[in-house]
């Protein structure tokens, strides 16, 4: 899959004049390198952009620093040939999208090119704390559930290759990226040698000699993938099923006891509770109320006690 | 047919020294090669790393420092500036507002050593409190703007920027976006200019702005912008590129990449500086073509000049005054516009994008100051910093935020308007030192009620861990005098001080309601460095015993990122479990655990971690 001829995408070019094929032969290659804060990702959009600026190409790698490095969602576009323009890659023109995690990789699909794209995406599930914020009983992750065969039917080409654990292997976790680095080598017109080069500049000193196995690894692994036109499982495609239905939250409060200590009505999660006129707890918005228990392990005098009114299990057998 | 750019060429060039940098390294490289001798700056996204970047040249060649905010920092640079010496200052957007007093007077006095502001936009709030537009302040204040495109420029422009400033006796903003700022590309460097320095030229009529010298200043800058108006009829920077009659495009700046992405044989008018904007060679262009569109990111400022000029040119009709542009979004524009045909929409898969917004740290010393701020029932007028993030779930500790040093401000003003409920103001470390101090000496003065909540996590976190003058070390990381906070606070009248551990809970919980239970300003110091800068800090990991755990999710309040949901579940609720990799042991989660099942690994037998 030789692709750094890379102009001979179906997408319409839509120019008022007939200069299309000129410029057609101008279009640059499109990389766009997706993850979490602190994955690597502008690691692999370094090495990639110095690799292709050391073949006399013209590089842009753009990228937004910010809050990304507190978790949040980190990406890196590259665009590289005899001419480059924007510094960002339009929507539906990547000829390659590389995530280093499963739900990221999901998020920039859009990108890719329809017809010609090539998707390498890392099984990896980063969940955000964010995704766990439901307490009700039974409620479901909140995580993207499209699984690989799903992603497979929606992209020209598509690898979903758990980097991870082939960088767990190795013995070094953080090496993951440099596995999906080797993938996506295959994909572009550039000799391993020189690709191991540009990665030895930018790995730290010591772990080299890991980097570069998790390269070979990597580039291994999807020339393999692609002759039996491969998709590795995910793992934990399990997500418990929702067990949200048919229970009611009830609190029985017993006033005699509550001392108007107010940790309950400060410490509820929903902020659903609250003192009244007598200065005693009272739910003030059931409808909130998750029924997590939270108030009822918190007080100190007992007065709170949760009744789940239903046949909701007691055990996680569904897990 | 348009003639690629110079830059270009000379990227090519393999005999020339082509390094890739970004926007802000390259302003940096400019400076630097323009022989710049001072340089200061308060750290701000996206400009930081053009200080950072400045520091890593030879301190012979020039003094750089964090400056405690960005009116000091343009202060000090004017000062060089006065010394004679090539100078200075860099900030964002929305630091030109802390600076813009010095800056509005600093256009009457001119420059006698060179001084640049080079000032970072936010299109797009990737990480700021709006999107102002840094050009609207230069016409404002009668001073040039210049707008690189790409790095190359970048470099070009603020050398550029050095030998304006002292031809015409102004000072020069190089204008950058976030774009601009964090994107790299090729650019070919250049050796440094050894600039003859001048003397200090004693001349009060020019530099001190009594009455009577300002309003013969005015005058002058006025006529100034005539000669910069007359310059840029046929400077290098402006860029006339031909095409196709039917129409034509005037844009300047990131603006300009995106324009030539989707028109690349379009007839485009390149400015290179977007104010002051010259009339005849605007006039002469917009004859030359049938249609005119501006494509400008934010305010219509060159569209409106036109408009002023009778000419007919369309812009913020097809290009919105929001947000950051992008080829789709000017394709966009010239779709509707009827310059480009409708692209067919390409088949898109509806997925429900994962919700994944920036969180604070595991381990960060904020995360326990917000759960004991929740505890404690207070109104909350927060400040700028990772500390913003409290205002979402879980901790959703903060009621404001509106600028730097705002909070203390903001909660004297809550408490004499009589909330009822006690009031807090929460403010970073390197904020307060910022714009902090002043409010809470007015809230000593005007004995306001209020509680002061010091986030002292000893870095300025939130642009990426850089010194301030309460970290103890400078911008090039030499030892410097440190701000005792207590010492500080007392000073300025503060009689209820206290510094508490951040990590212990119990002991924060209860000093915030003594803080508020005290009548009169108390201040409380949360003390504890970043988890992330200078330093990161990994301790052993925390486990949870699985078997104990009954889901109550307590310590899923505190938002930590290394804290998940596990397989198995409890009447329903999934049981937590620890990622070993991002949690530092900070023992947060185990302080709120009711029923004490999270601890070290070598309480617990392996068999008895879920993981």
């Amino acid at each position: 899959m030789n692709r750094s001829n890379a102009s001979s995408s179906s997408v319409e070019s839509g120019q008022l004049r007939p200069t299309a094929a000129a410029a057609k032969a101008r279009e640059p290659m499109n990389v766009l390198i997706v993850g979490v804060g602190g994955q690597g990702v502008i690691m692999v959009s370094k090495a990639l952009a110095s690799l292709a600026q050391s073949k006399g190409f013209e590089v842009k790698q753009s990228e937004v620093h910010g809050m990304a490095k507190r978790g949040g969602t980190v990406f890196s576009h590259v665009r590289f040939g005899p001419q480059v323009w924007s510094p960002t890659i339009p929507k539906g023109e990547a000829d390659i999208l590389v995530a280093l995690e499963w739900a990221e990789g999901l998020r920039w699909l859009s990108y890719l090119k329809p017809d010609t794209g090539i998707f390498i995406c890392d099984t990896k599930r980063i969940v955000p704390p964010f995704a766990c914020l439901n307490r009700r009983p039974g409620a479901p992750l909140r995580y993207s559930r499209e699984t690989p065969a799903e992603v497979k039917q929606h992209v020209a080409e598509g690898y979903a290759i758990d980097a991870t654990q082939m960088a767990e292997e190795l013995g070094n976790e953080r090496a993951a990226n440099v596995v999906l680095i080797g993938a996506l080598s295959t994909a572009l017109d550039f000799p391993p040698e020189d690709w191991e080069k540009a990665l030895s500049q930018f790995v730290p000193k010591k772990t080299i000699a890991v980097n570069l196995e998790a390269f070979r690894l990597g580039r291994g692994w999807i020339n393999e993938a692609r002759t039996r036109v491969g998709v590795a499982t995910v793992p934990a495609e399990a997500v418990p099923a929702s067990m949200e239905a048919g229970y009611s939250v009830r609190l029985e409060i017993t006033q005699q006891w509550c001392k108007s200590c107010d940790i309950c009505v400060k410490l509820c999660p929903e902020r659903c509770l609250r003192l009244n006129e007598e200065r005693v707890v009272e739910l003030a918005q059931p409808e909130k109320c998750t029924g997590c228990r939270l108030c009822e392990l918190l007080c100190p005098d007992f007065a709170i006690r949760v009744h789940l009114d239903t046949a909701v299990p007691t055990q996680g057998a569904q897990a | 047919m348009r003639t690629a750019p110079e830059t270009v060429e000379n990227s090519r060039d393999q005999a020339k020294d082509v390094r890739p940098l970004t926007g802000n390294e390259a302003i940096a490289r400019g400076a630097w090669e323009a022989g710049v001798r001072v340089a200061a700056a308060y750290p701000g996204t996206p400009s930081t790393e053009i200080m950072e970047s400045l520091a890593e040249y030879p301190a012979e060649d020039l003094h750089a420092q964090w400056s405690t905010n960005e009116k000091v920092a343009l202060d000090v640079a004017m000062g060089a500036a006065f010394a004679g010496k090539r100078a200075l200052a860099s900030m964002k957007h929305v630091g030109l507002n802390v600076a813009a007093d010095a800056f509005m007077s600093q256009s009457y006095i001119g420059v006698n050593g060179g001084l640049v502001l080079a000032v970072c936009d936010d299109p797009g709030i990737h990480s700021s409190q709006n999107e102002q537009d840094t050009r609207i302040y230069a016409q404002l204040a009668t001073v040039p703007v210049l707008e690189p495109s790409d790095a190359q420029e970048a470099l070009d422009y603020t050398k550029l920027a050095f030998d304006l400033s002292e031809q015409f006796d102004t000072m020069v903003i190089v204008r950058g976006t976030t774009r601009l700022s964090h994107t790299r590309s090729p650019v070919t460097v250049g050796p440094r200019k050894d600039v003859a320095a001048r003397p200090f030229v004693e001349n009060p009529s020019k530099n001190v702005m009594i009455p009577a010298h300002a309003r013969r200043r005015h005058a002058v800058v006025i006529e100034r912008e005539e000669k910069l108006k007359e310059y840029l009829e046929t400077a290098t920077i402006n860029r006339w590129e031909t095409g196709d009659a039917s129409f034509g495009v005037i844009t300047a700046g990131t603006c300009y990449p995106y324009v030539r992405e989707v028109l690349p044989n379009a007839s485009v008018l390149k400015l290179g500086a977007s104010w002051p904007l010259p009339e005849g060679l605007l006039r002469r262009y917009c004859e030359s073509v049938e249609r005119v569109f501006v494509v400008e990111e934010l305010e219509p400022v060159i569209e409106k000049e036109l408009r002023a000029l009778g000419i007919k040119a369309e812009g913020k009709r097809f290009f919105s005054r929001m947000g950051e542009f992008s080829p789709e979004l000017v394709r966009a524009g010239f779709e509707q516009a009827g310059v480009l045909e409708p692209r067919a929409q390409h088949r898109s898969w509806a997925l429900e994008p994962l919700v994944r917004p920036p969180v604070l740290c595991a381990g960060c010393p904020h995360t326990s100051s917000f759960m004991a701020v929740r505890a404690s029932g207070a109104r909350v007028a927060g400040d700028i910093g990772c500390y913003t993030l409290a205002c979402l779930d879980p901790l959703r500790g903060l009621d404001t935020t509106v600028s730097m040093g705002s909070s203390i401000g903001n909660a004297i003003g809550m408490s004499k308007a009589g909330d009822t409920k006690p009031v807090m103001a929460t403010i970073g470390d390197s904020t307060f030192l910022h714009a902090g101090i002043p409010g809470l000496i007015d809230a000593v003065y005007n004995q306001a009620n209020i509680t002061v909540l010091l986030l002292d996590n000893h870095i300025t976190a939130m642009t990426g861990g850089q010194e301030h003058p309460g970290t103890g070390k400078t911008l090039r990381g030499e030892e410097a005098p440190k701000v005792d906070y207590e010492a500080l606070v007392r000073a300025i009248g503060v009689t209820w001080v206290r510094t508490v551990d951040s990590y212990d809970l119990a002991q924060m919980y209860q000093t915030l309601r003594e803080g508020i239970a005290h009548r009169g300003v108390s201040v409380i110091i949360s003390n504890r460095p970043c988890v992330l800068d200078p330093v990161k800090i990994k301790g052993p990991a925390l486990s949870i015993v699985n078997e104990q755990c009954n889901a109550c999710q307590s310590c899923m309040n505190l938002g930590c990122p290394a804290m998940t949901w596990g397989e198995d579940t409890f009447e329903g609720r999934h049981k937590v479990k620890i990622d070993q990799s991002l949690c530092i042991g900070c023992t947060l989660c185990a302080q709120v655990c009711t029923v004490d099942c999270i601890k070290p690994p070598s309480t617990i037998t392996t068999a008895a971690v879920t993981q």
